[in-house]
């Protein structure tokens, strides 16, 4: 009998009971769709939470005042230890073998108005080279100078989300807003970026020179800034270039052999990190979910196929008698389990993709079905068929023919 | 020879007892014959047909198809037998139910790998054009008279043209004038040379046959010599 004979006579006898069919393939068709939705909603969110985390900017290590204490958890920003802008040039410039650029940031909080809209937001300071290490560009008008940040001019340039709010339907180039009563003049927009891993606007903020900021906004004279970020040529470098700044830190700071170091360093290697363990986490545990709906699946089908071997003895004692051996029946039999589990496992599917899908738009979550899951869950679900069909398919190949044929 | 059996057993067990439904069958069919076995009920003959059949195994003795030992054969070798070699005619027709005729009748070649698809349908449309319901190719079973199932039982058994018919009291749930119909359509195959045994309660169907064969208590009484073999002698 070829193969596709024994799928069609396969796909008649499971049609001729559909709803007993429908009914034991429900494992099967829980356990698929919640494999394949679980997967395509994690490797949506992975992606985008991956996306987020290099749209921070190019192999970047943050390095953030105070200490990191044995909680994880840093002390509050300028609680007595100082991180400078200058910390960060020399950082630039005596490890330049590995840093491609390094910018302060100083933050501020502030209103900005122009003329009767008025938003509020977040002022960066920062410093010229912070285009290059947050791997960001212009959508319109030029970043502010050398000259500026020497300075310390009163100009900033806008993210799309201040420029939406302040300027709507206008070019903010060349215009002037105020932040707290003080005019600043826009020297341009950048681009679109989008919220990053924590779910904040990267584009609701008024970039400007960390010393206008400083000086200005924060009347400080002190030189403390609330961040380093320093992106580095290779990522491969992060570890090393980790040791380095620590090294060159402490010898700033003058720290003693056996003081803490009043700084503390993330990268996105670690960041990376904790997602992926996360994910892995997820996936552990929604694996083990499904499974166990696979599982009750494949015991449903093995019974409802040991019911259908009893049902259909007759059948099985004619088939024998005109010439069917037992390897026959047995494929038959297989068959049988293996078309009632990839039917389930195709409709799981279809609704595994419908859920994601659904549940995607009502998040607003990405959702990323690749093929590869797709195949997959298709032939683990044959293979879950083959094998709990077999010990039915055996036990009917097993029969004795003129048993079969007497049987009432 | 084409069926050889010497002194045959077939032993059933049941707790303590035992029964010999078979108790040392000896017995030679020719090519071409048209046997009647009859007998009381009990007295074994399904038994021995149905080992003739080789849809079972004997308890002890020798059975010869065609000169072949059958009786140490495996499962699928006999499967392989009967596929070839045997067709079967069943009192309550055995068809598959919710299949139409043409499938019914097709059943035999799906497990032999030699005929194609086309072939397939148009022998299986001729067999049942043969016995008489070619305007009924596609009539399940329950669409169908029981003299009507059992012809198209027959074209199945008939399509792997077969040397040898075995029938388990054909006509045993069909009327006289079915019946009639079903022994013409035996009396006609086993014209053209194909070798018949049936089992019958009826006198007047075993009077279809040419030879006749009585059986009591597990042994045949009378016609255990093939007559092919008496008039060679
Ligand atoms: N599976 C079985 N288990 C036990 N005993 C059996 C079995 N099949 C048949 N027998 C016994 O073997 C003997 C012969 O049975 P068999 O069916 O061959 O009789 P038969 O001649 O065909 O009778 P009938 O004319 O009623 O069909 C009977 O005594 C029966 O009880
Ligand atoms: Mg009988």
């Amino acid at each position: 009998m070829n193969l596709w004979m024994i799928f069609k006579v396969a796909l008649r006898a499971i049609s001729r009971n559909k709803t007993r069919s429908l009914l034991t393939a429900l494992g099967i068709i829980v356990g698929i769709a919640a494999v394949i939705a679980v997967v395509a909603i994690g490797q949506g969110a992975q992606t985008m939470m991956m996306s987020q985390i290099n749209s921070m900017g190019n192999n970047l290590i943050m390095v953030f005042p105070g200490s990191q204490n044995p909680g994880g958890v840093r002390g509050g920003s300028g609680s007595g230890q100082n991180l400078t802008a200058e910390d960060g040039e020399s950082i630039a410039r005596d490890l330049q073998h590995l840093v491609r650029a390094v910018t302060p940031v100083i933050r501020s909080g502030a209103q900005a108005i122009y003329q009767e809209n008025n938003w509020s937001t977040q002022v960066q300071g920062v410093s010229i080279d912070f285009p290059e290490v947050r791997n960001w560009e212009m959508a319109s008008g030029a970043f502010f100078t050398a000259a500026d940040q020497r300075a310390g001019s009163r100009v900033c340039i806008i993210g799309q989300t201040v420029s939406d709010n302040l300027f709507p339907g206008d070019d903010p180039t060349g215009k002037s807003l105020r932040i707290r009563n003080m005019p600043f003049r826009v020297l341009g927009v950048m681009v679109r970026k989008g919220s990053n891993s924590m779910g904040s606007d990267q584009d609701d903020t008024i970039i400007a020179p960390y010393t206008t900021v400083r000086r200005v906004l924060q009347n400080s004279i002190f030189n403390n800034v609330n961040m380093l970020l320093v992106s580095l040529y290779s990522l491969d470098d992060i570890p090393v270039a980790k040791v380095e700044i620590g090294k060159l830190l402490r010898q700033r700071h003058k720290l003693g052999n056996n003081a803490d170091d009043d700084f503390s360093t993330i990268d996105m290697t670690e960041i990376t990190n904790t997602i992926g363990s996360i994910t892995k986490l997820m996936t552990i545990l929604l694996t083990t979910v499904a499974s166990i709906s696979l599982l009750v699946g494949g015991i449903g089908i093995m019974n409802i196929m040991l019911v259908s071997v009893t049902e259909r003895t007759r059948e099985i004692g004619l088939r024998m008698a005109v010439g069917a051996a037992p390897s026959d029946i047995l494929l038959q039999f297989i068959t049988e389990a293996m078309a009632l589990s990839t039917v389930g496992g195709l409709i799981g599917v279809v609704i595994g993709i419908v859920g994601a899908r659904t549940v995607g738009n009502i998040q607003q979550w990405p959702i990323l079905i690749t093929e590869s899951s797709v195949v997959v869950a298709f032939l683990f679900s044959a293979a879950i068929g083959v094998f709990f069909g077999f010990y039915p398919a055996l036990r009917a190949s097993r029969l004795n023919p003129i048993d079969c044929l007497r049987y009432e | 020879m084409l069926i050889n059996i010497q002194n045959l057993f077939k032993v059933y067990h049941m707790g303590d007892t035992s029964v010999n439904a078979l108790d040392g069958v000896t017995l030679t069919i020719a090519a071409g014959e048209f046997i009647a076995i009859m007998g009381a009920s009990g007295s074994g003959k399904s038994t021995l047909l149905n080992i003739l059949g080789c849809l079972d195994t004997p308890s002890a003795g020798s059975y010869r198809l065609d000169d072949i030992e059958v009786s140490g054969m495996s499962r699928s070798q006999r499967a392989r037998i009967r596929n070839q070699k045997l067709g079967f005619v069943f009192q309550n027709f055995n068809l598959l139910s919710r299949t139409n005729a043409l499938e019914n009748v097709e059943l035999p070649t799906y497990y032999d790998g030699r005929i194609s698809g086309k072939q397939r349908k148009k022998r299986a449309s001729d067999l049942l054009e043969r016995v008489g319901l070619g305007s009924r190719l596609d009539h399940t079973p329950a669409q169908l008279s029981g003299g009507q199932q059992q012809r198209v039982a027959i074209a199945r058994a008939l399509m792997n043209n077969p040397p040898v018919i075995l029938a388990d009291e054909p006509t045993g749930n069909l009327d006289s004038h079915s019946s009639t119909e079903i022994m013409a359509l035996f009396t006609q195959l086993n014209s053209e040379g194909i070798t018949i045994v049936m089992v019958t309660h009826e006198e007047d169907i075993a009077n279809f046959a040419k030879r006749r064969i009585v059986m009591r208590d597990g042994l045949i009484v009378s016609g255990p010599e093939s007559a092919g073999k008496e008039t060679a002698r």
